[in-house]
């Protein structure tokens, strides 16, 4: 597309279209000489300023702050002088863990960690190689000081400027080994807190937000979305709406109408008069408080085997000769992302091609499915990747950007596709909603000896990666399974069953996926058990966990919290999680919560949350931290009050006037502190979430012997276990 | 054509009354620094200033500002040298960012009139500005270093 309007500028600053530039914002696109790229991700100007390529797109978490430092550290690169730019969709940018451009789980840092070392290790080979041909030295000779090449030897220095005025990167480019790589001791960035390159635009309102993008031509859209999945437009009142001024299209889609004309507030107007007859969807009659009962039958009825995710030994048969045995029942509701930035996506379909503006979180599916749908080579789709205005896992689906193809491709034009807040609402991605059975088996001395956790709900998998994936893992949802489990416990026998039922609800991951539910129904029996002990649960916790680290975070949260120390009218309470792939390796946190309970009103506050993790080598940690605090209080906001229902197949709520999500006056103060360690970072922006219902509910029981068994805890559940 | 008086100039617009002044903001004069996050002033992302007093803008007709002055984040005093700017920096507050123009607009009013508010006083002045992020404690933080600084 054409330059010359400031918000195009804007836009191909945030797409990266080409790495021999330069682009300082406020004097346009200068074309600056310099080294071009010397690999994927860096390029340097003869003014010294390096250009990193963040591989993927930012949606508050800090990544592209974080990702660009960990190429300047094996640079060697003077920060100041580093430019980021958000790199174009492309193989070479693909996370090693994905194969593709895809944010989610918490594994940016993680999955970018070995291959953008390896690229800042390059580039400043590639560096070295001039600088010794230049001086005709040998390359094992030279070293670096931050953005400068020194021959000690002879005392000469070389700025990675005056080198970038004749080094150019060969046809064949160095081989990296880790070998080369710097020792975690030598870093210099990594782990030192800088400040996040996103946070003076955001300050200012200047960010490029896909809702912020203005082409010239361009129209507005905004679609009526079927109730669940399968559901289709029959019928609607669109003809008598295509008449009215700035009115332009109403265009059935697949699942959707799409309204389109000049002016959104034109378009919004109609949209509220608009009303669609929609086929009955898988879902038509789902009823979210009968499916809960169903769920809870499920659990209970033992002639179900469900989908075993996980055993370890023979938890039947130590279970049928158990001395006694402890059986405690959970729920938690469909929650919604809440993402403020309703979901919205910037088309472009011309004979050339087509341009995708978009906050994405799977930007290469995103091009895949444009290719797709419009049948043309990949390479011919530009998908700009904006900052999200949060994502939280409802932008791993790309069902807008879908629908923005579509729209543009049929009205010939530019067009933005925005979601009124409430057709966000109604279209939700929601997290499951959940049943649990714990059956422990304990012997003669109270020690435990079986656990088996039944969990019913939804799936996730088949929609966000395909029915076959569900299918290679023998049915196992690794997404809504998450934490179903006692792993880090000393438990001889275990097994994980998983009795699921789909309901034509639209799903998605959201943040902390399984750990939500999950490890509220295991930190609550852990709980419970240390209570029929007699055992004070923190030390109960020490005794039972066999894993050091897991042992260091539940007694660093324990010495944060001063938990022995008597307090006046609250009471406290902990909650153990973790976050990651075993085989990548998991962070882990305890949290402790100081809970006051209002036993006559039957309300709680929560006033406090002390959390310690081991996230592994936090690469920026007091932006880890921030990520931590803001995944607890995900933690309390879900725990208390997010709820989303179904009656008829269809959301109940539909704004944040019945969807209430945490405010400021019931923000708890948080520390989060930092245990363990090591020399690979570990996932982090998820890693709080699961920590806090179990604490909060575990809080209640001390301070009233009574159990809070469903998520969220709403006044009117709060009354009824206090008075049961 | 409806005059406005936005971040102190004039300017006229081609919009019926009952447009919500959140479009003109965005769509006609280009002020895209103001968010659109409910269109029911539930969450405060549109959050400008009315008359020198917080409002929510998607909620605000148009037809009801004439020649009254708008300050939207893009004509906020002092631009990024402004101290909540500053603060909001200086304390590394937005996270997605999107709701961080309305938690801003929406303390300015606070500090107008409070200028050492404590940590409740502000959660209580903030009750309107949702942020998913959570970053509340940040902006408590971000409040208080302006509060100090100015």
């Amino acid at each position: 597309m054409s330059t010359g309007t400031t918000l195009t500028r804007r836009g191909v600053l945030a797409g990266g279209l080409a790495f021999t530039f330069t682009f300082t914002a406020g004097e346009g696109a200068a074309a600056q000489p310099g080294t071009g790229p010397l690999n994927a991700y860096v390029a340097i100007a003869p003014d010294g300023t390096i250009t990193i390529q963040a591989p993927v797109p930012e949606m508050g978490q800090g990544t592209n702050t974080a990702l660009p430092l960990i190429v300047a550290e094996e640079l060697d690169a003077d920060w100041e002088k580093v430019r980021i730019e958000t790199a174009p969709v492309r193989a070479a940018y693909d996370s090693p863990i994905f194969r593709s451009q895809f944010v989610v789980a918490s594994l940016s840092v993680r999955g970018y960690w070995m291959p953008l070392r390896m690229a800042g290790a390059q580039a400043r080979r590639v560096l070295l190689d001039a600088v010794a041909a230049r001086w005709g030295v040998p390359v094992e000779q030279l070293s670096t000081e931050p953005s400068t090449v020194v021959h000690a030897a002879s005392g000469r220095r070389m700025s990675y400027g005056e080198v970038a005025g004749f080094a150019r990167a060969p046809a064949t480019l160095p081989e990296i080994t880790p070998a080369a790589l710097k020792p975690v001791s030598a870093f210099r960035l990594i782990g030192r807190d800088v400040a996040r390159f996103d946070v003076p635009a955001k300050a200012r309102g200047q960010t490029l937000f896909a809702m912020d993008v203005r082409l010239p031509g361009m129209l507005h859209a905004t679609v009526a979305r079927s109730p669940g999945l399968g559901a289709r437009p029959v019928s609607h009142n669109g003809a008598a709406l295509l008449g009215r001024p700035g009115i332009t299209h109403v265009l059935p889609l697949d699942q959707g109408v799409a309204i389109v004309g000049e002016r959104v507030e034109a378009v919004l107007a109609a949209r509220r008069e608009l009303s669609v007859q929609w086929s009955p969807g898988e879902g038509a009659a789902h009823d979210s408080e009968a499916a809960l009962t169903s769920y809870l039958e499920d659990v209970r009825d033992a002639t179900k085997p469900g989908v075993q995710v996980l055993r370890t030994s023979e938890p039947e048969q130590a279970l049928a000769g158990a001395a006694r045995v402890h059986s405690a029942e959970f729920t938690s509701d469909y929650v919604y992302h809440g993402q403020m930035e309703p979901l919205t996506c910037v088309a472009s379909v011309t004979e050339g091609g087509v341009e995708i503006w978009a906050g994405t979180q799977w930007p290469s599916l995103v091009r895949d499915e444009a290719a797709r749908i419009l049948g043309i080579p990949a390479e011919r789709v530009t998908v700009h990747m904006l900052t999200m205005g949060g994502g939280f896992g409802r932008r791993a689906a790309i069902d807008y950007a879908v629908e923005a193809v579509h729209v543009a491709r049929a009205v010939g034009r530019p067009v933005k596709v925005m979601a009124m807040r409430e057709d966000d609402m109604a279209n939700a991605h929601v997290r499951p909603m959940t049943a649990h059975r714990i059956e422990v088996g304990l012997d003669a001395a109270g020690r435990i000896t079986a656990w088996r956790h039944r969990l019913a709900s939804d799936l996730v998998v088949p929609q966000l990666y395909g029915r076959a994936r569900l299918e290679a893992q023998r049915g196992v949802d690794h997404i809504v399974t998450y934490h179903a489990n006692v792993a880090h416990y000393d438990v001889p026998a275990t097994v994980t069953q998983h009795l699921y039922r789909e309901h034509g609800v639209r799903t998605a991951p959201w943040r902390g996926i399984g750990a939500g539910p999950n490890a509220f129904a295991v930190e609550a029996v852990v709980d419970d058990l240390a209570r029929q002990a007699g055992t004070d649960p923190l030390a109960y916790r020490l005794a039972l966990l066999r894993d050091a680290r897991a042992r260091a975070v539940v007694e660093a949260a324990g010495a944060m919290a001063e938990w022995s120390r008597p307090r006046a009218g609250t009471h406290l309470g902990i909650g153990f999680s973790k976050l990651g792939l075993p085989q990548l390796g998991e962070a882990l946190a305890a949290t402790v919560a100081e809970v006051a309970v209002d036993r006559a009103a039957g309300t709680l506050r929560v006033l406090r949350l002390w959390c310690a993790a081991d996230v592994g080598l936090a690469v920026q940690p007091r932006n880890a931290m921030r990520q931590i605090e803001s995944s607890l209080l995900w933690g309390v906001s879900s725990a208390l009050t997010e709820r989303l229902t179904f009656r008829d197949g269809a959301v109940q709520q539909s704004n944040f006037t019945d969807y209430e999500m945490l405010r400021a006056p019931d923000t708890p103060e948080v520390q989060v502190r930092f245990v363990g360690g090591g020399e690979v970072p570990l996932p982090v922006a998820e890693l709080g979430l699961g920590t806090v219902a179990p604490a909060i509910s575990n809080a209640v029981m001390a301070a009233t012997g009574r159990r809070l068994a469903a998520i969220p805890f709403t006044q009117e559940r709060v009354r009824a276990a206090l008075a049961g | 054509m409806i005059p406005l008086n936005v971040n102190a100039r004039a300017v006229t617009v081609e919009a019926a009354p009952d447009t919500p002044l959140l479009w003109v903001l965005r769509e006609h004069l280009g002020l895209t620094g103001t968010k659109y996050g409910c269109g029911v002033a539930a969450c405060g992302a549109c959050t400008v200033h009315l008359d020198g007093e917080a409002v929510r803008a998607c909620s605000v007709p148009v037809g009801e500002v004439a020649g009254r002055p708008v300050t939207t984040i893009e004509g906020l005093p002092g631009g990024a040298e402004n101290p909540l700017v500053r603060a909001w920096v200086a304390v590394q507050t937005p996270q997605c960012g999107y709701c961080q123009t309305g938690q801003i607009m929406q303390a300015a009013t606070l500090l107008a009139r409070s200028p050492r508010p404590s940590r409740e006083e502000i959660l209580e002045h903030m009750q309107g500005n949702l942020c998913r992020c959570a970053t509340y404690n940040q902006v408590v933080d971000a409040i208080q270093h302006a509060a100090r600084e100015a």
